[in-house]
């Protein structure tokens, strides 16, 4: 999340440099040049992430010795083959494995192939796994990735969103009234944000599903699924508390922290103590004084969160047992499934770009001082 | 300097990095206790170890120090090894090259509770003629019970537990219970003592028998055991070394790297300064994680391999963007322009003129950036691509979890490591939170 931030940071730079006085073209000649830098950096991302997941073109070799010893044992089971004289039976089977070869693209050098799998990826053009096929068995990759994307969503989703606004308006509470109990209790416990998710899940299972056994252990249904509508939704909510519950208390504590503390740097501000000084409602302070000038990292914050869903958490994801994506790009990775790997990675990062992009305009939206600068932009 | 060193010592005002302190320092004396108590090859040698090494502990029991929570007293392991004179042992010759030896083991039994397993473990010489052994167990209350017979090869091991017609002869209860049952309620065992007496017959001049008893227990050590027999003091132990050395390593490397690196950029400015800008950004494209987890599954799964991987892939990375923005402000101040008039050389600016600047966010980044190494190295092998030679706390879990050990109740399998690695990342936080605040006055301030 904080790495995105620095993104956006580095366009505030380039904003500031195309500052002074606002005309269109300015404003134009920043997007393009912004979309490029963008785009640039999608794209050697992507290939790099291509170049690892083939391990440098030494997947290849798997690939081919593979088909040399699927063909040679399919070969090699045909009693009409094996009559055939030594030579002739090589030359057919160098022929069926060059057919093979050629099918995957195998003839041609590495090089070429992995600026073929940049161009389809950056296309969107993510075609079909290799190994893993969907629960409804498709090897379209799209379909595998859509049918993990809705698991996905609704437990990070849930568990972030959650975690996000507790944090969002525990901080406002708490920078209200700093230095109580409430407050000092809540600093004291943030040093536990310091253990990941999955940690606090296994404690959580344990607690809740082996000791008081009130929870299921883990999974998205109970087995087997419930068939009525209702009774599967509420299958799918008794699953969803745990994981939900060890999202949000691995964060929350930190989160409430900084943001209290984010919030108490603006307070300190000389026109919150003029406002303070006229005597406005504490309300009024809050909104207009407080809430108003940080809205743009409020923004930027919730932003990048959401697109942190994307990815999904793999290891909480494994604890728990759940069908997201994270687990999807781990097993993917385990049986070098490359287009799964490539495809999860370009769709990251294009969400990444997009919401930096939009977010150089939302500031304008939101900041004042943005707009003075930039002008037509909005 | 001296500022640092006020600052190191203001941390005595708060509580929580005291604290954090005594943990740390208590950590650290744990893992160097750990590396002088058991060096590193030996470490790995009994981790890997298989039956030759870890035969005579039980298999998944919890540690002693359970039994004082529990009503029923669980026996630890009884072994009585005959070789080692822990029984007495008899030779009476016969003739005809004939021999009569006979052992007796004599334990007192002193649990509620039963053993896991009885096995009897023969080691015999001979030349071609088998020895032969017949085995009787009596217990305290003066009862007979006959085990059964054997015809020893050259190492045996007669697993009394498994013997299905004693445990129907013993009415229906599994051998090591019915052994030490009281008869007035089946449910206890019988303390006393007890005597398991062997009566072998070897037939040639030279040959000899030892034999080895072992009870297994329900608890053992400190720490318990795994599925493999292992006894998880020694991965307890050799963890805290390697957690501590992945995570300090991975910080210093991650953190200074990066200061260098934007100190270098600002200072150089131009290309050098965009190249940096760039590299951060494609990287912060790259997904880390699954990156790591590609390093295992397809080049090395070594500690070390991944610990470069991850200082590589965490060195451009947010932090770069941080420390920016402050050598930029640093740049423009007097005191660099008048290093600049006396002749000062590039490294010398940036080393003695700009990093110390940077000091004071430096430090707490450093000390909060251990425990999530600390946990990311816990993650790594939760996702099985752990060391495959090291012990560590993230593979105990691993394994723990692999094993179904929370659904089966082995509950100190996982709490144990996972007590360890808590305990570990909260004390460096503790002390991570209080640096912050004393290196950031306007959070002390507010």
């Amino acid at each position: 999340m904080a790495d995105a931030a620095a993104m956006t940071g580095a366009s505030g730079d380039a904003r500031r440099r195309s500052g002074g006085s606002s005309s269109l073209v300015r404003v134009l000649r920043f997007t393009v040049v912004r979309l490029v830098a963008l785009l640039a950096t999608v794209v050697v991302g992507v290939y790099l992430t291509v170049l690892i997941a083939n391990m440098g073109g030494y997947v290849d070799e798997l690939r081919r010795s593979s088909i040399r010893e699927g063909v040679s044992l399919m070969v090699g089971m045909d009693p009409e083959v094996r009559r055939l004289p030594q030579a002739e039976r090589e030359a057919l089977l160098a022929g069926l494995i060059a057919i093979q070869e050629e099918r995957l693209g195998l003839d041609r050098p590495f090089l070429l192939r992995s600026f073929a799998y940049l161009g389809n990826a950056l296309t969107l053009n993510l075609g079909r796994s290799e190994f893993l096929s969907s629960d409804s068995g498709s090897r379209e990759v799209r379909n595998i990735i859509l049918e993990r994307l809705a698991p996905t969503l609704l437990l990070f989703a849930t568990g972030q969103l959650l975690l996000f606004f507790m944090a969002l308006f525990g901080g406002l509470v708490l920078s209200r009234r700093y230095g109580s109990w409430l407050d000092r209790f809540v600093i004291a416990l943030a040093p536990t944000s310091a253990a990941p998710s999955w940690f606090y899940g296994i404690f959580l299972i344990l607690i809740f599903a082996a000791l008081l056994g009130v929870m299921p252990f883990g999974g998205m249904t109970s087995s087997p699924p419930p068939p009525h509508p209702v009774d599967y939704a509420l299958s799918v909510l008794r699953h969803l508390v745990l994981p939900v519950t060890a999202i949000v208390i691995s964060a929350v504590f930190l989160s409430i922290y900084s943001w209290r503390t984010f919030f108490l740097i603006f307070s300190s501000e000389d026109y919150v103590e003029m406002a303070k000084a006229k005597g406005l409602p504490s309300q009024t302070i809050e909104r207009r004084y407080v809430l108003r000038p940080t809205l743009p990292n409020i923004v930027t914050n919730f932003a990048l969160l959401v697109i942190t869903l994307w990815s999904g958490a793999i290891i909480t994801e494994t604890v728990f047992n759940w069908p997201g994506l994270g687990r999807l790009i781990f097993g993917a990775i385990s049986v070098i499934d490359v287009p799964i790997i490539v495809a999860a990675t370009v769709i990251y990062a294009y969400l990444l770009a997009i919401t930096v992009f939009l977010l150089d305009f939302v500031y304008a939206l939101v900041d004042p001082r943005v707009k003075l600068d930039a002008g037509g932009a909005t | 300097m001296r500022a640092l060193y006020r600052s190191v010592m203001a941390l005595g005002q708060y509580p929580s990095a005291v604290a954090g302190l005594g943990i740390v320092l208590v950590m650290v004396l744990f893992a160097l206790f750990a590396v002088i108590s058991i060096p590193y090859q030996e470490a790995v040698r009994l981790w890997r170890g298989g039956e030759a090494i870890w035969g005579d502990t039980p298999r998944n029991v919890p540690p002693a120090w359970t039994n004082w929570f529990t009503t029923t007293d669980q026996p630890s392991t009884i072994r009585l090894d005959s070789a080692a004179g822990q029984a007495t042992k008899s030779r009476a010759d016969l003739g005809d090259e004939l021999a009569e030896i006979d052992f007796t083991f004599t334990f007192d039994y002193r649990f509620d509770g039963f053993p896991q397993e009885l096995t009897v473990f023969f080691t015999s010489t001979f030349v071609e003629r088998r020895p032969s052994a017949s085995l009787t167990w009596f217990t305290p209350d003066g009862r007979e019970i006959r085990l059964g017979d054997v015809t020893l090869r050259p190492s045996e091991a007669f697993r009394i537990s498994q013997d299905t017609r004693l445990e129907r002869r013993l009415g229906g209860l599994r051998p090591e219970v019915g052994l030490f049952a009281d008869p007035a309620d089946p449910a206890r065992a019988l303390e006393g003592r007890y005597e398991l007496r062997i009566a072998g017959l070897v037939f040639e001049e030279g040959a000899d028998i030892d034999a080895r008893f072992v009870a297994y227990g329900q608890v053992h050590g400190w720490a318990g055991t795994d599925h493999l027999r292992r006894d998880l003091g020694v991965a307890l132990l050799w963890g805290a070394p390697i957690a501590l050395s992945f995570g300090l390593l991975a910080a210093v490397g991650t953190i200074v790297t990066t200061m260098f690196i934007a100190a270098m950029g600002v200072w150089f400015g131009g290309w050098v300064d965009a190249a940096i800008q760039r590299i951060t950004e494609v990287n912060i494209i790259l997904p880390f994680l699954p990156i790591l987890i590609m390093v295992g599954t397809f080049y090395s799964r070594s500690i070390w391999v991944l610990l470069v991987v991850v200082i590589v892939l965490s060195i451009f990375s947010a932090g770069i963007k941080t420390y920016r923005a402050i050598f930029l402000q640093v740049k423009q101040a007097p005191y660099i322009e008048a290093a600049r008039a006396y002749g000062a050389g590039n490294a010398r600016i940036i080393v003695r003129y700009m990093i110390p600047r940077v000091v004071p966010v430096l430090v707490p980044a450093f000390v909060s950036a251990v425990p999530s190494y600390v946990f990311l190295e816990a993650s790594l092998a939760v996702l099985g691509l752990g060391d495959p030679v090291l012990p560590t706390w993230g593979k105990i879990i691993n394994d723990a979890q692999a094993n179904g050990a929370l659904f089966r109740g082995h509950y100190y399998w996982v709490l144990q490591p996972a007590a360890l690695l808590l305990v570990t990342g909260f004390g460096f936080a503790l002390v991570g939170f209080a640096l912050d605040r004393v290196f950031n006055p306007r959070l002390r301030d507010v």
